[in-house]
């Protein structure tokens, strides 16, 4: 090290010009936090109710980004672990009084035992086909759970309607600011969870994997055990969300979890950005905002305007909202 | 001279006053109603698996808007904000609060779907707004005592399966009867209204089969009950497997008297496919007035109906039921809404809803009246039985009211 004094030196102040811009993207999380926090004490209850939601949706796309974005398996299934993660949350709550702060973590535990051992066989799949195999999944979800066997604990096609939960005793929220805060809180600690996951040895030996699978198992990396777990992570953090989802509507049916929420799902995840964190908030509110604003801009072909909106974005930001701004920082700092 | 015009300027002027607070006092309001305007929401499946519903919300659309142009109701014009669901009850209940919390709308109209209004039953009961005439024929909407703000509208399919009972229990009492029921909660509702109305007789009913909406055919079960020595057949079916069920009856020379449920009654949707020829001596139940049918060509009611469909949607299938029925559920919200006076509450209007006399609508059956009162929310209860000669339905007997 002493040897190279000049180039530590200049290395020491591009470290310097680093710290900086870290200690500024630290400030601007904490002030973003701030300002989620604030948010449901600005706007109204059906604002709050829209941005659970998304918040909601923001852990799902979390999870089918590891699987799709760090690992490189598609899927076109995840609707479906997002069924079965509302669905146990339903059931537990409505059939064995089970509280429902209770079923979020066991919808997560379900899902990903279901996620990995669907993983299993998905092995054998590659690209195309395991986009196939699990868009299967998705297709047959809705008619699985109208199935008569299992009809006493789902309610069949009529579905299961679901307490809206009260705030704990004491504090001054109302159920639409605590079901808002609560997801929230789950969601800060999904992201944590994901971000230290993709920035350790695990998530360097998914995006191995994605990039080169021969040389990642050259390397030792057990490629059928990392594919499987990313499956079952994926699926748990999407049973998170499914189980939230279920709480935040209050209502679960077959007629909630068609294939086409399993696709919406995909388009959150590259509009939003592939194997990038916060690509999961844009697509999160992609998913559930854009929606809403093509209905308001036509009535007539609100899936028209949708379209519209996709191609835009897909050409505008082909590396997704996220990539777009990661881009944009570069330059910025650069700059400075 | 000019203190005398004084007096009685400042005697008109207290005359008026009192007068305008008079009047003032009788205006009630709650959101979404002011002098000038009423504002109802609806949530409709423009896109998604049951799109084909969306004519209706286009119809009533239509109808609020031919109202409008007449000057509204009670001076007040209607804005009607209809939103797209696609069918799914999440999307149900965001578009419904939205309707509730941000539009402030005075009531909902006709939501289309048991799933989707399900949903937002809770939420509509615990937040005190109406949720008027929801579009679904399952029977739970008829509950005054634990949801008083859901009213229904058109007859419930337990009702409709009772009609069927009683008639069988008429004409032909030694019966043996066999079922076809789609199994979910619509066919189920059909079987159940269909043993309460057997009573002690259910044993009359020697085979009960059920298929899948996912099922290719119902060709299977039609054989199954068939081979059961059934002489009467209740066929609750959508429309697909109901023209699959009356065809391959007739191939394997099966001749019961056919039962179809009022769902698969259109002759263009399900008699046409199945062989008009197949299906002479079915019975079902009707309400509405079918626009194909012959009989109704200068009946004044549909004459109404046809120069609101010329006038307010030029182009569209002047052969849909659905026009039909949007045109029927808005003209009796109107009603409803002319019979609110300038007490637009939402208590009011619920009350109103459920305290209609002998109402008869265009497009309903002559003979088919609504009555509701504050314990009875079911809406339209009255069916007339039709046998299909060959070329269309034929009414018989007289119009049957539940009891």
């Amino acid at each position: 090290m002493s040897g190279k004094a000049p180039e530590a030196e200049s290395a020491g102040a591009g470290t310097a010009v680093r710290a900086g811009l870290r200690l500024w993207a630290a400030l601007g999380l904490l002030l973003v936090l701030a300002l989620l926090c604030a948010l449901p004490f600005l706007v109204s209850s059906y604002r709050t109710f829209q941005f659970t939601m998304a918040l909601v949706y923001a852990i799902v796309l979390l999870g089918l980004n590891i699987l799709t974005g760090y690992n490189g398996q598609i899927s076109l299934g995840h609707g479906a672990f997002f069924a079965v993660g509302a669905y146990v949350a339903a059931v537990l709550m409505d059939r064995f009084g089970v509280p429902y702060w209770a079923t979020i973590p066991a919808s997560g535990l379900v899902c990903l035992v279901f996620g990995y051992l669907f993983g299993l066989p998905a092995l054998r799949l590659q690209g195309h086909y395991l986009a196939l195999a699990t868009f299967a999944l998705a297709v047959a979800m809705p008619q699985l759970l109208k199935y008569k066997a299992i009809e006493e604990w789902t309610g069949g096609v009529q579905g299961i309607v679901i307490l809206k939960p009260d705030p704990p005793a004491g504090l001054p929220f109302n159920q639409d600011q605590w079901l808002y805060l609560l997801t929230l809180a789950i969601a800060v600690i999904m992201f944590a969870l994901a971000w230290n996951l993709v920035h350790s040895r695990v998530g360097r030996a998914l995006m191995a994997i994605r990039d080169h699978p021969v040389a990642a198992e050259a390397m030792g990396v057990n490629s059928a055990w990392y594919k499987s777990a990313a499956f079952g992570i994926s699926a748990l953090y999407t049973g998170v969300g499914g189980a939230l989802g279920a709480i935040v509507v209050q209502f679960v049916a077959p007629d909630s979890f068609t294939a086409g929420l399993s696709i919406n799902f995909l388009v959150g995840v590259v509009i939003g950005g592939l194997a990038s964190i916060s690509g999961a908030i844009w697509g999160a509110l992609f998913i559930q905002f854009v929606p809403n604003i093509a209905d308001q801009i036509s009535k007539a072909a609100p899936w028209a305007i949708y379209g519209i909106f996709l191609i835009a974005f897909a050409y505008a930001m082909p590396t997704g909202v996220a990539g777009f701004l990661r881009l944009l920082w570069r330059r910025i700092a650069r700059r400075g | 001279m000019s203190r005398l015009f004084r007096g009685i300027a400042c005697a008109s002027l207290i005359a008026t006053a009192t007068a305008s607070s008079a009047a003032f006092a009788q205006k009630k309001y709650d959101a979404g109603a002011s002098d000038t305007r009423i504002k109802l929401g609806q949530t409709m499946p423009y896109s998604g698996p049951a799109s084909a519903y969306g004519a209706i919300g286009k119809a009533e659309a239509a109808y609020f808007k031919m109202i409008n142009d007449q000057g509204g109701v009670n001076g007040r014009k209607i804005e009607f904000i209809s939103l797209d669901d696609a069918y799914s009850p999440p999307r149900t209940v965001e578009q419904t609060r939205k309707l509730v919390e941000q539009e402030q709308v005075l009531a909902t109209f006709q939501n289309l779907g048991t799933p989707t209004n399900t949903a937002i039953h809770k939420y509509m009961n615990a937040k005190k707004v109406p949720q008027l005439f929801v579009a679904t024929g399952a029977s739970k909407w008829g509950d005054p005592k634990r949801f008083p703000w859901t009213i229904g509208f058109q007859p419930s399919y337990q009702i409709e399966a009772r009609i069927y009972a009683t008639y069988i229990l008429k004409t032909v009492p030694n019966a043996k009867i066999a079922v076809l029921y789609q199994n979910d909660d619509y066919g189920k509702d059909y079987l159940e209204g269909f043993k309460q109305g057997l009573g002690a007789k259910s044993g009359m009913i020697v085979a009960e089969v059920s298929y899948e909406v996912t099922d290719p055919t119902v060709d299977s079960q039609i054989v199954t009950l068939k081979s059961s020595g059934a002489d009467v057949f209740f066929n609750i079916t959508t429309p697909k497997f109901a023209a699959q069920a009356i065809r391959k009856a007739y191939d394997i020379g099966w001749k019961p008297l056919h039962f179809l449920n009022n769902v698969s009654s259109s002759v263009g949707a399900v008699i046409t496919p199945a062989g008009p020829e197949k299906a002479v001596g079915l019975v079902t139940a009707l309400y509405g007035k079918d626009p194909t049918d012959p009989q109704f060509a200068k009946d004044p009611g549909m004459q109404k109906w046809r120069d609101f469909m010329a006038k307010y949607m030029p182009g569209a299938d002047v052969n849909d039921f659905n026009h039909v029925y949007g045109y029927s559920a808005a003209q009796l919200m109107v009603q409803v809404l002319k019979n609110c006076g300038d007490d637009l509450t939402r208590a009011n209007l619920m009350k109103q809803a459920a305290s209609l006399k002998d109402v008869q609508l265009d497009t309903l059956l002559p003979g088919v009246r609504i009555n509701t009162g504050a314990m009875d929310y079911f809406l339209i209860e009255q069916l007339q039985l039709a046998r299909f000669d060959g070329k269309r339905w034929v009414l018989f007997g007289d119009v049957i009211g539940h009891e």
